[in-house]
């Protein structure tokens, strides 16, 4: 069924590409620290706001420019004529934890000091971007699937027994919603996030983060897959599990919550760039990830200030173009994936 | 010896709520008093117009509703309080044929799934090689390629669909099966195919029906006694050939005289 599933996805070009797409951000998340070429709180003070340096063949080795510092004030730096240093593959470079467990050393490529490599540039502090922005998307991303996959759940639970069981639960179920839907958005995010912070540590505030989203989310889904629910239950097939005695229970999850996948599916898939962008949008009013860790919404939120607005602008955007080509690419995948998921979109042929 | 199926004095209300505290302000007699009788191995044709109560009968009967007053026995057995695992020997018993092909099958599962269901809740000793076996033999007994179990709802017909809801039906090995309008989503020439399957089945099986149509040609055709409900009320019911020459009640005249005719 997986395995079918993953066949008629792939053999879309929509699904395809998207698949690819995430798998190769998700790629990146996961191997970041290997992937980067130095730590992300690695800052160098005498190197802030250094552009990207630029990448140069010399004596059959790729290598880096080095630079000076021209005007601190201004941030102008200038290349040394001639002065390079030689990118060393799969060398050793600052320590981290694979995975958060392994010790490792090891990174793709580094340079050896004193020239050091900002494929994006540096920010205020002189610490990498392009290291910051790898870093950042594994909090970027893993915030859309666990926020995603709790909404989802949530939302398929409540809503498919408030709609199945009606009376009392359903009307409990959906006053809740309503609440929620009735609140402004982000209003209640900012209550949430003040409300519950004294209760989690603040290395948890990527835990906290998804709980918020998801108990914002999950209203939305709940209502849609109730009504879902409450149409499905009145269907002659419905009536005909009634009729050969199949026990309600059996009734809810064979033949109600499967004929609610398909929007579920592509609800789900859809919602991730809201995570994300959520996320996003709490990093850069301060409230979400704090520093020395990283996400695409709190660089995004640096790239704010005004001396990198008038110096380099999309430096800091990086992040901003991680994001769309995330969220495009998870939209994609929920179109493919809706046809997919459908019998009666199955491609001809097997 | 009681009659096979036995409708006593049968009602089924609905409560009419109105305004913002939902007060009950009325209610609407969808069947109001209905008694009927069917012998085993006969069909009785239930007609009347839309909104007649036809089908609030036939789901009473099946207890897909509830019924506000009255009585439904089987075999003497009174099986309209029945609950829960008290009713399912009855499940078993008494089967339905829904009207919309479209929608009364599901449409995520193989035909092959639907049409083992019933034989999973009816049948549990059953092994899965056999419950295969049975699925093949139900499609070919309602005219159908047994190839066709891994296929899906969307690929069929609605004659075909329809063959396939009988199938279900036809799944524990009912004794009485009720027909809820099973041809009058389909278009004409398929709708004598049905008729006639569900005619040879009846034969083949010693089937009993209540054969539920707003037709009155399709009803004469196959059955035994005809009832007519008007507004809930059963109006007249006799043999099928005196209710269609000689009508004594003017609502069956009307309905008589409502068959288009050639001539």
């Amino acid at each position: 069924m997986a395995a079918d599933l993953l066949r008629s996805l792939l053999r879309r070009p929509a699904g395809m590409i998207s698949a690819c797409l995430l798998l190769l951000l998700y790629g990146a998340a996961l191997f970041a620290p290997f992937l980067s070429p130095t730590i992300p709180s690695a800052q160098d003070l005498s190197r802030t706001y250094h552009p990207p340096t630029a990448l140069v063949w010399q004596n059959g080795h790729l290598s880096v420019r080095l630079y000076r510092l021209v005007d601190p004030s201004t941030a102008t730096y200038e290349p040394l004529p001639d002065q390079t240093a030689t990118l060393r593959w799969f060398s050793h470079g600052p320590a981290y934890k694979f995975f958060w467990l392994i010790p490792s050393t090891r990174h793709l490529f580094t340079v050896s000091s004193p020239a050091t490599i900002y494929l994006l540039g540096s920010d205020a502090t002189g610490r990498d971007v392009f290291t910051r922005l790898l870093y950042g998307a594994g909090i970027s991303l893993s915030i859309g699937l666990i926020g995603v996959a709790l909404t989802s759940f949530l939302g398929l639970t409540i809503g498919g027994l408030a709609g199945y069981l009606g009376g009392w639960p359903d009307t409990l179920a959906m006053r809740l919603t309503e609440f929620l839907m009735a609140v402004p958005g982000l209003y209640l995010l900012l209550a949430l996030r003040a409300a519950l912070s004294s209760r989690f540590p603040s290395d948890a505030t990527f835990l906290l983060i998804v709980v918020i989203l998801s108990a914002l989310g999950w209203a939305g889904t709940a209502r849609v897959v109730r009504g879902l629910v409450l149409s499905l239950r009145e269907r002659p097939f419905i009536l005909a599990a009634n009729v050969i005695g199949q026990r309600p229970w059996t009734i809810l999850f064979r033949h109600l919550l499967p004929n609610t996948f398909s929007y579920l599916i592509v609800a789900a898939t859809l919602s991730v760039p809201g995570y994300i962008l959520g996320e996003a949008a709490l990093s850069f009013l301060g409230l979400g990830i704090q520093e020395p860790s990283s996400s695409w919404g709190l660089m995004l939120g640096q790239a704010q200030d005004i001396k990198i607005f008038m110096l380099n602008f999309w430096w800091l955007l990086t992040p901003g173009l991680a994001i769309i080509l995330t969220v495009i690419a998870f939209n994609l995948l929920g179109d493919a994936l809706r046809d997919a998921v459908d019998p009666r979109f199955r491609l001809p042929g097997k | 010896m009681p009659p096979l199926l036995q409708v006593s004095n049968l009602s089924v209300h609905f409560p009419v709520k109105s305004g913002f505290l939902q007060r009950q302000t009325g209610v609407v007699k969808a069947l109001d008093g209905v008694s009927l009788e069917i012998e085993k191995g006969s069909t009785l044709g239930l007609v009347g117009e839309s909104g007649s109560g036809k089908t609030t009968l036939g789901r009473a009967i099946v207890r897909l509703i509830d019924p506000t007053a009255g009585s439904v026995s089987y075999q003497g057995h009174v099986i309209s309080t029945l609950r829960g695992s008290d009713l399912r020997p009855y499940r078993k018993k008494i089967q339905m044929v829904f009207q919309d092909p479209y929608n009364s099958l599901n449409p995520r599962l193989r035909i092959g799934t639907i049409l083992a269901e019933p034989l999973e809740i009816h049948f549990p000793k059953m092994s899965p090689s056999d419950r295969a076996t049975r699925v093949a033999e139900l499609l070919e007994l309602v005219g159908l390629d047994p190839a066709h179990a891994r296929r899906f709802p969307h690929e069929f017909s609605g004659g075909q669909r329809q063959r396939i809801g009988i199938a279900r039906a036809l799944a524990v090995e009912p004794e009485f099966i009720i027909c809820d309008e099973p041809v009058s989503a389909l278009d004409v020439s398929v709708q004598a195919q049905i008729v006639n399957l569900l005619m040879d089945l009846q034969e083949k099986l010693n089937l009993t029906y209540l054969f539920i149509a707003h037709d009155l040609a399709v009803v004469e055709h196959v059955s035994d006694q005809i009832a007519v409900l008007e507004h809930g009320k059963l109006v007249e019911e006799g043999p099928s050939e005196l209710i269609t020459t000689h009508p004594t009640h003017p609502y069956t005249q009307r309905l008589l005289a409502s068959i288009p005719s050639l001539q």
